[in-house]
């Protein structure tokens, strides 16, 4: 008998189901658990995130007012929430819970290539998050150098966490990095070699495509993290100087001597920037698919959809230098950034044409899913349009480190993929767990959500285009800034505590439906790809029956003219389509 | 994985050639590379493993090119004196050397393995873990001999840049790292291959011989250019 790993078992061979509670949700190899486990722990850390992000604007808003937060406090704050949200948030859910639950079930597989791999990529994750919490309790707390941790002064005398804070935070993001490496490889491994019969390449669901092209991002974008943070500890640690040059501190020369603070930064955007497109491109790909499903539509120019998703993955490898206007870099530099920023959008744009496209004529369904689809068609145009702005090397030198930026990557990289996955989460809890969210609670969410999360973000791009700077524990009595700004701001931080409560109501519907929801049945949403032909709602260990699906069309047949039903899922043979009309001749319709 | 008997779901269309064909190819249902899984997974480890030591490289070479104290010359600072001639990089030759023949006797292993023959297999792996082992030994020996005799540290030494110091035992640190992983994957292996685990657990299939083989010549590949870049240069 030839080796057969579990991806590609039939039903005989599958016979090590897991049977105690610790086996079958602890010590899980099966995706869909490790999907949750990772998609809870993110969920959970993000909370944490979020009530930091409410000390700052409790401090913002009312200024010499809260006795209890410190200008160090409020710098840890700001820091550790950019991380979480970016890293240990936003990619954790959507590669680590998004793509663990969704490749295996959307490409016709058993499970994850290497499950027992994918299980350590859990658990080291988790790890990099206690690693990463546990930098609250030591001495001087957390690092409060910016989420973009540059140095000199991030690991300089003076800035808060300076000692414990900022070692905990780099061993996390290489703990962070190791996890995602693991899982990352399965991913990939998985998309490209366990596919089931008839799922073509240009067959599979753009989540898919998005997911799997964001995970290739990560795995050649991590490990310039992964450089940068082993040499930042080395700076801090032991005392080299890779990145620090010869300075004053606090009126005595330091030990460092010769280090170019500049080669921090271009490590770490060559990162940072493909970091983007690996929280966006997952996102992309899951609109695409929440698109065509309520406006009952196959997606408008499937192949330039995927183009466009490997067009930006390739250039996003190749506009790092944009975060870096005002670093000092060579003019040149700037010239040929902000060419392949400009570059960059136009893939971008044809993706939300795309969209847009898709919705028009179609039939459009206003379900929980589709309002968020919506919101994030609006949110995302607006934050990509201010990225114009910025990534010009002209009109950034003056809107560079104001509340602009913030306005800017809030909106196309906070709100948006946060929309992104709460459409997501009411799309697939009925396949996770078996019952519908509750409806009401879902449209309250989301126009709560839609309208406080602009409240909060549109207003930040006037204080922007005011001069009012970033990162400032309180901006005293600057005579440009007008009292207004600050009335500005108050605002803005009652419309955060009003977006952050709203929060709890999604929170409680997730616990609430899990017992009390509507049963949902295997297929609520009609909807075509495969994930929702599975025989059992939640699916079991091994996801299918004795057979493995085949595939015999695309992922978006809907409403195919002459065929009775307006879906046709994937795994129906031509032969077997029910058909209203002689008009249906079986073939894939207007895709070959 | 078994031979699909089944023809494809797609209907057949005329052979391509080309681009097209070669897109054709690609997409194709199943699978993209007709490798097993664990040979693919271990190809995508060492792309995103080759962009780990270029970002390694080319901060060396930044802070080398960006420092303003004078660089120290790698043939003076790892040159080995017998008989009172200092001979120039002697000792790193040595270790490349060592290093190149273990990638000798891993293909070889590999060709073995192809062929069934557990015990010439088992034999080559084990002389590609103790060529590996030699050479961390030396490199070990270079380590002290820097440390203890020439004063380097990685904050600082005396012949010139600091930066001479951390990047020379960051990046061969990492890659010592790297061959000592692999040495301790050769022998875990070739013990599987010995005790019969892959003729039990996987129908007699040695691919896993070959997999640690692309990860052995991987590693030997990136000290060739840590070679050329650091001592070298």
């Amino acid at each position: 008998m030839s080796y057969v790993a579990i991806a590609d078992r039939d039903h005989e061979q599958h016979m090590h189901d897991p049977q105690t509670f610790i086996t079958k949700y602890i010590w899980s190899q099966d995706h869909k658990v490790i999907a949750i486990q990772y998609s809870l722990t993110a969920i959970a850390v993000g909370l944490v995130a979020l009530v930091l992000s409410l000390v700052m604007r409790l401090q913002l808003g009312f200024p010499d007012t809260f006795s209890f937060i410190s200008p160090d406090e409020y710098y840890q704050a700001i820091t550790m929430h950019g991380m979480i949200m970016v890293i240990y948030l936003l990619t954790a859910l959507l590669l680590g819970g998004f793509g663990n639950y969704l490749i295996p079930l959307m490409c016709g597989a058993r499970d994850m290539v290497f499950p027992f791999m994918n299980m350590l990529s859990y658990w080291v994750y988790l790890l990099s998050v206690l690693v990463l919490c546990a930098s609250f309790f030591v001495t001087g707390g957390p690092t409060g150098g910016g989420w973009t941790l540059y140095p000199p002064q991030v690991i300089l005398p003076g800035t808060p966490g300076v000692g414990g804070g900022i070692v905990l935070m780099l061993l996390s993001l290489v703990l962070f990095i190791v996890a995602f490496t693991m899982g990352g490889l399965n991913y990939v491994t998985t998309v490209l070699q366990a596919r089931c019969r008839g799922m073509t390449l240009m067959r599979m669901p753009l989540s898919v495509w998005g997911i799997f092209v964001a995970t290739i991002l990560g795995l050649l974008a991590f490990p310039a993290l992964l450089v940068t943070g082993i040499m930042l500890l080395l700076d801090s640690v032991i005392g080299t100087s890779f990145f620090m040059p010869a300075l004053l501190s606090m009126g005595e020369a330091s030990e460092y001597d010769g280090g170019s603070p500049i080669l921090f930064q271009h490590l770490f955007w060559f990162f940072g920037h493909p970091e983007v497109y690996i929280v966006a491109l997952p996102a992309f790909g899951v609109i695409s698919d929440l698109v065509a499903t309520h406006a009952r539509k196959n997606i408008f120019g499937y192949r330039m959809m995927v183009w466009a998703i490997l067009a930006i993955g390739v250039i996003s490898f190749i506009v790092w230098a944009h975060h870096m206007y005002v670093s000092g870099m060579n003019p040149y530099f700037g010239f040929f950034f902000a060419t392949t920023t400009l570059i960059i959008a136009i893939p971008t744009a044809l993706k939300v044409y795309n969209w847009v496209l898709t919705l028009w004529r179609g039939d459009i369904h206003l379900t929980v899913p589709m309002l968020f689809v919506i919101g994030f068609i609006f949110t995302f145009i607006n934050g990509g349009i201010t990225g114009l702005f910025l990534g010009n090397v002209a009109v950034d030198m003056p809107l560079s480190d104001t509340y602009f930026v913030i306005g800017h990557f809030h909106m196309v990289m906070g709100v948006s993929p946060i929309l992104v996955i709460f459409g997501a989460i009411y799309h697939w809890y009925p396949k996770i767990t078996g019952r519908m969210l509750n409806d009401r609670m879902g449209r309250i969410h989301f126009w709560a959500t839609l309208f406080g999360t602009y409240a909060i973000y549109l207003p930040m791009h006037y204080l922007g285009i005011l001069g009012l700077p970033r990162r400032y524990y309180a901006m005293g009595d600057t005579s440009f800034i007008p009292d207004s700004a600050q009335a500005m701001n108050a605002g803005i931080s009652i419309a955060a505590f009003f977006v952050a409560a709203v929060q709890l109501i999604f929170l409680f519907n997730l616990f609430w439906s899990r017992t009390r929801g509507a049963p949902s049945g295997g297929n609520p949403w009609n909807a075509t790809t495969l994930e929702w032909q599975t025989p059992q709602t939640p699916p079991v260990h091994g996801n299918w029956g004795p057979d493995l699906p085949v595939v015999y069309r695309w992922a978006y047949d809907y409403s195919v003219p002459g065929a009775k039903n307006d879906f046709i899922p994937q795994t129906m043979a031509p032969e077997d389509v029910p058909t209203s009309d002689d008009s249906y001749d079986g073939s894939e319709g207007a895709h070959s | 994985m078994t031979e699909d008997v089944m023809t494809d779901t797609q209907t057949m269309a005329p052979e391509l050639t080309g681009n097209k064909g070669l897109v054709i190819d690609w997409s194709s249902d199943k699978q993209a590379f007709h490798v097993p899984w664990g040979k693919a997974m271990m190809w995508i480890f060492l792309l995103s493993d080759t962009f780990i030591f270029s970002c390694f490289l080319i901060g060396y070479m930044n802070v080398r090119s960006s420092t303003t104290v004078q660089w120290p010359n790698p043939s003076e600072v790892f040159a080995l004196s017998f008989g009172g001639q200092p001979i120039p990089l002697i000792l790193i030759a040595i270790m490349t050397f060592v290093l190149i023949t273990s990638s000798g006797t891993m293909a070889l292993a590999v060709n073995y393995g192809y062929r069934r023959d557990k015990k010439k297999t088992v034999l080559l792996m084990l002389a590609t873990a103790a060529l590996g082992a030699a050479f961390v030994g030396m490199q070990a020996f270079e380590w002290t001999k820097l440390i203890v005799e020439e004063g380097v540290r990685p904050w600082g030494n005396p012949m010139g840049a600091a930066q001479f110091g951390s990047a020379f035992f960051m990046i061969t640190g990492f890659h010592g790292m790297h061959v000592s992983a692999g040495v301790i994957y050769l022998i875990v292996v070739a013990k599987r291959v010995g005790t019969g685990y892959y003729d039990r657990h996987r129908g007699g299939n040695y691919e896993m011989v070959e997999i640690a083989g692309l990860y052995w010549h991987f590693v030997d590949l990136v000290w060739v250019f840590i070679f050329a870049f650091f001592y070298l240069w």
